[in-house]
């Protein structure tokens, strides 16, 4: 309880990452909450990663962790800039109301 | 030792409150309040385990950039009335959402100045990296050499995203003066000005 070590650590990752997955299906009518628990998702397995990377002394993981983040805020980006287009082309960015490739 | 899982509880319960209030917030803009709660006590949690660089390149990255993008849109885009869907909606309550997440935010960045000075006794777990470089030396020396094509394709997919995310929002406008660079370079002084006669008593008539 007093000493802290890897498994407190992932089990921050994990309530985190398993916040996120939740958050996906209960926000199904709001996209943008939607990519926000994606970006929850990346923060939980950045935290795995660097847990692992700083309890086995190994420098690696965080470089990973570098690389999750240039994706996550790659990722972010376009994203918002999807709904930004389909917001000014629709009018509304509510998922139900985006049916157009009939999936 | 116990500051160590001081700041570790304290953090992680933050963290943990703040993500289920992601999820759980009535509007979208409390929402990315406490998206941006969660990134800062990530990323001092990063910090306080001696991964230094990394936690501050979430708090500048995420907090700066990416969680002020999610901010601008959700504000752009006029759907911050928007409520979820298995909430009954009731009056929006931006303000006192706004003001507990940046008292908990002093609360923390005050905790962390505050806690510099233990930093032996945070840093003295027995599995952490000991060494004499410092982190973001170390994280210099791998990445640089052995990892460089990846940091390479880092670059790449964040140049990529840019142009993405610009040719995606441009539009052209229409009824908008614009600057022309060939019209500007392309004048000469004989068609640019034109000389005058000014008869007396009669002025110049500037605006055909």
């Amino acid at each position: 309880m007093i000493e802290i070590g890897l498994g407190h650590y992932l089990s921050l990752g994990a309530i985190i990452f398993f916040l996120g997955v939740i958050g996906i299906f209960l926000n199904r009518k709001n996209i943008i909450v939607i990519l926000m628990s994606i970006e929850l998702i990346l923060l939980a397995v950045n935290i795995n990663l660097i847990s692992f990377s700083i309890f086995s002394g190994d420098i690696v993981g965080q470089i990973f962790t570098m690389l999750i983040l240039t994706v996550a805020a790659a990722e972010a980006a376009i994203g918002l800039a999807i709904i930004v287009v389909y917001y000014r082309n629709r009018g509304s960015i509510r998922v139900e109301d985006i049916h157009g490739m009939k999936g | 030792m116990i500051v160590h899982s001081i700041f570790f509880y304290f953090f992680s319960i933050i963290a943990i409150f703040s993500s289920l209030m992601v999820i759980t917030s009535r509007s979208t803009i409390n929402s990315v309040f406490f998206l941006i709660l969660d990134f800062i006590s990530v990323g001092c949690l990063f910090i306080m385990v001696g991964a230094e660089f990394l936690g501050m390149i979430l708090l500048i990255v995420y907090v700066g950039a990416v969680a002020v993008l999610f901010l601008f849109v959700v504000m752009m885009l006029n759907v911050a009335e928007q409520k979820q869907s298995w909430f009954i909606g009731r009056k929006s309550t931006h303000i006192p959402t706004g003001l507990i997440v940046s008292v908990l935010i002093l609360l923390e960045l005050l905790v962390v100045v505050g806690g510099w000075k233990y930093k032996e006794d945070v840093m003295s777990s027995s599995t952490l990296i000991i060494s004499d470089i410092s982190n973001t030396h170390q994280l210099g020396l791998v990445m640089y050499t052995d990892y460089i094509l990846y940091f390479q394709l880092a670059g790449v997919v964040l140049l990529l995203s840019m142009i993405g995310a610009i040719l995606l929002t441009f539009r052209e406008r229409v009824g908008v003066k614009k600057q022309s660079y060939l019209k500007q370079v392309s004048r000469s002084p004989v068609t640019a000005v034109e000389l005058v006669e000014v008869k007396s008593d009669q002025g110049v008539k500037i605006d055909d």
